[in-house]
């Protein structure tokens, strides 16, 4: 039993950095209708953002946390202007290539100018863990843990919320009629980069200092990403969120229960399982019209 | 539209013919030898190390006037700690840059996909750390092991465990030949000291969170944990057991675990843990040959690499002084003579002798030295050799 809900802590605390890496993932499909391999690469640049200002500057980490989460965006905005806008109207097959291209281009820059040695930050948090009677948890995975929680409720209350979101769920729905109602469809297509960019930069810099930061941490971040926005069914935020925590559910209980050999396959064994019964993925929203 | 590439062509053909001409003028100054290491990856740090040390050694042969009159050149390739590229640059290595000899591939599972290439191609490897028995048991007369198979660091072990307090222990290895022969070996000697063997847990070789493994290790009854895997892994692993409270005694295998880095990265997590290490760059006047110990220590410091990277850098050091000897003993850089010198090279390396004994089927046997294994402890930060 102790075992059990030690897996379940554990399972919540990986699950929800697994939806935000998916939300972002999933926000940029569902809008944009480009798959984003560069999305693992924009996580990865978030940790080395972090250890940049925090390690090499010497900044506040919580305050490096946030630069992070901007630079994050601004970047995304970079990529959307410099790549993504000039290929407007491209069918999904070039934009993907494209995005591929981005993601090599920014591994072997991240390679060449911080080498394949991981890097390490060290957080202000006690390196004692929190332990309450049997549980144990460390105190910077607690606060990784609500500070996810609490950008995905800021990215919930930004779509649902706020004119920006109104007008992006429109362009969601009919690119077409939002623009003739006035939303101004560039604008939304590099805010809503910039958003998911930083999301994943956001899941970066949390946990960049829980983990050790390297070039090709990337990878592994980006197929988890999409594992969560598969599972969840394509452009549905609640769907990546829910996704997240499945996914994290399915490795911890696989490894602890089933096989630590086979960890990794067992979210993949769940993503068969749910496309054999839902090919659209749990919470699909339905397909935009026209 | 031709002009332009007319004169595409001609850069390139210019290219191609200046890169010729270099490779060709290199070739012929030179004595080169092959380096199959991990330069990115999950590996990266150990397989840096290990470069690094092979410069070491490669400069120094050279500042003595080199090998039969020539200086030694080397010739390093990433294979990305990834065992399809380790074949991909093996393969590079001995037919676009004639190497007569390599050193690698590191990591067993890296060494392991080698192995083919060396027979294809017969060309000599000299092996500086992967510790699965299967490199020098699975009949490759080419593959010449200087670092020590997971059963003979167990056998140390075996001398050792008895003044630890182990009754029962669970594992927890990297996923990989290198992990898989670790487990299977010290289970084996455990067991014969009447130790139980709990669990059996692997880990993935990129996997960054091991919570789970962790979470249930800490449920059994065990009192000991035996870990192998290198030292970004082991640093991750040591943090989320501390972060789960794990109060097991940890003991480390396989040699790549770098305690200063440990020390550097996982803090207070890596305080009482124990470690198997092949070298002991602590305590230099321990060591079998202080005066080799202390001049490499010297240059690694002058050249301003991390102190931690001692312990695996060394390995890249006696790697190449050990193919230099050979090469000086054939009388010529080709692989079938530096393979016979091989068996015949006899030297003191930073870990004791280094001399190939003959292992598995007869006829094609493989060649093994036997290093000397120590247990170091983290001990408040700091590395000590604990009196046992």
């Amino acid at each position: 039993m102790t075992e059990y809900l030690q897996h379940m802590i554990n399972m919540l605390i990986l699950g929800s950095t697994y939806a935000l890496l998916g939300i972002g993932l999933t926000l940029i499909f569902g809008i944009m209708r480009i798959v984003n391999f560069a999305h693992g690469e924009l996580y990865v640049f978030g940790a080395y953002f972090v250890y940049f200002v925090a390690v090499l500057l010497g900044f506040n980490f919580f305050l490096s946390l946030l630069f992070a989460i901007l630079a994050g965006c601004l970047l995304g905005a970079l990529i959307e202007v410099a790549l993504l806008r000039p290929m407007r109207g491209a069918d999904i097959d070039t934009t993907m290539l494209i995005m591929i291209g981005a993601m090599i281009v920014m591994q072997n820059t991240e390679q060449y100018v911080w080498g394949g040695v991981a890097k390490s930050v060290s957080t202000p948090f006690p390196e004692t863990p929190l332990v309450i009677g049997d549980f144990s948890v460390s105190w910077l995975r607690l606060f990784v843990f609500f500070a996810a929680l609490a950008l995905i409720a800021a990215a919930y209350f930004l779509i649902n919320r706020t004119k920006l979101g109104k007008a992006m769920r429109a362009t969601f729905q009919d690119r077409d009629t939002a623009a003739l109602m006035g939303v101004n469809i560039q604008a939304i297509y590099m805010a809503t980069f910039a958003i998911g960019s930083s999301l994943a930069a956001a899941a970066g810099a949390l946990l960049g200092p829980v983990y050790v930061i390297s070039p090709q941490m990337g990878n592994i971040a980006s197929l988890k990403a999409f594992a969560v926005v598969i599972l969840g069914g394509l452009g549905s935020i609640g769907g990546a969120t829910i996704g997240g925590f499945i996914l994290a559910f399915a490795e911890e209980m696989g490894a602890g229960y089933v096989s630590s050999g086979y960890r990794d396959a067992m979210g993949f064994l769940l993503i068969i399982a749910v496309l054999l019964f839902k090919p659209t993925g749990l919470f699909a929203r339905s397909e935009r019209v026209g | 539209m031709a002009k332009h590439s007319t004169r595409y062509f001609t850069a390139i053909a210019a290219t191609a013919l200046l890169s010729a001409g270099l490779v060709g003028q290199a070739g012929a100054q030179t004595i080169k030898i092959g380096v199959n290491e991990p330069l990115t990856g999950p590996f990266a740090a150990s397989g840096t190390y290990v470069v690094n040390g092979a410069k070491i050694a490669a400069d120094e042969i050279n500042a003595k006037g080199g090998v039969l009159g020539k200086k030694i050149e080397l010739v390093i390739e990433d294979n990305k700690s990834n065992p399809t590229e380790a074949a991909a640059v093996a393969e590079k290595l001995i037919t676009a840059d004639k190497v007569p000899v390599i050193m690698g591939a590191w990591g067993s599972s890296l060494t392991l996909a080698v192995m083919p290439k060396l027979m294809e191609y017969k060309v000599p490897m000299v092996v500086e750390t992967s510790s699965s028995g299967k490199i020098t048991t699975s009949g490759n007369p080419y593959i010449f092991r200087i670092s020590p198979p997971s059963s003979v660091e167990a056998a140390a072990f075996k001398n050792i465990l008895p003044k630890m307090s182990v009754k029962k222990a669970d594992f927890l290895v990297i996923n990989n030949d290198w992990g898989r022969g670790a487990a299977e070996d010290f289970g084996k000697t455990m067991k014969a000291d009447n130790v139980q063997i709990g669990l059996v847990e692997t880990m993935d070789q990129s996997a960054q969170d091991m919570s789970a493994q962790l979470s249930k290790i800490k449920s059994t009854d065990s009192d000991t944990i035996m870990v192998t895997t290198a030292v970004e892994q082991l640093t991750l692993l040591l943090k989320q057991a501390t972060a789960l409270g794990i109060k097991k005694q940890i003991i480390t295998t396989g040699g790549s675990q770098n305690p200063d880095q440990l020390i550097d990265q996982a803090g207070v997590a890596a305080n009482g843990t124990f470690h198997l290490t092949t070298f002991a760059p602590w305590y230099p006047d321990d060591t079998p040959n202080p005066v080799a110990t202390k001049y490499f220590l010297g240059e690694w410091k002058k050249r301003g690499f991390n102190f931690a990277g001692a312990t695996e850098s060394f390995r890249g050091y006696d790697g190449i002084r050990t193919i230099a000897v050979a090469i000086e003993k054939a009388g010529k850089a080709e692989p079938e003579a530096i393979t016979k010198a091989l068996w015949e090279t006899e030297l003191m390396g930073l870990n004791g002798k280094i001399k190939f004994e003959k292992q598995g089927p007869a006829g094609k046997e493989s060649g093994q030295s036997m290093p000397n294994v120590y247990l170091i402890k983290v001990d408040n930060a700091k590395v000590v050799l604990p009196k046992l």
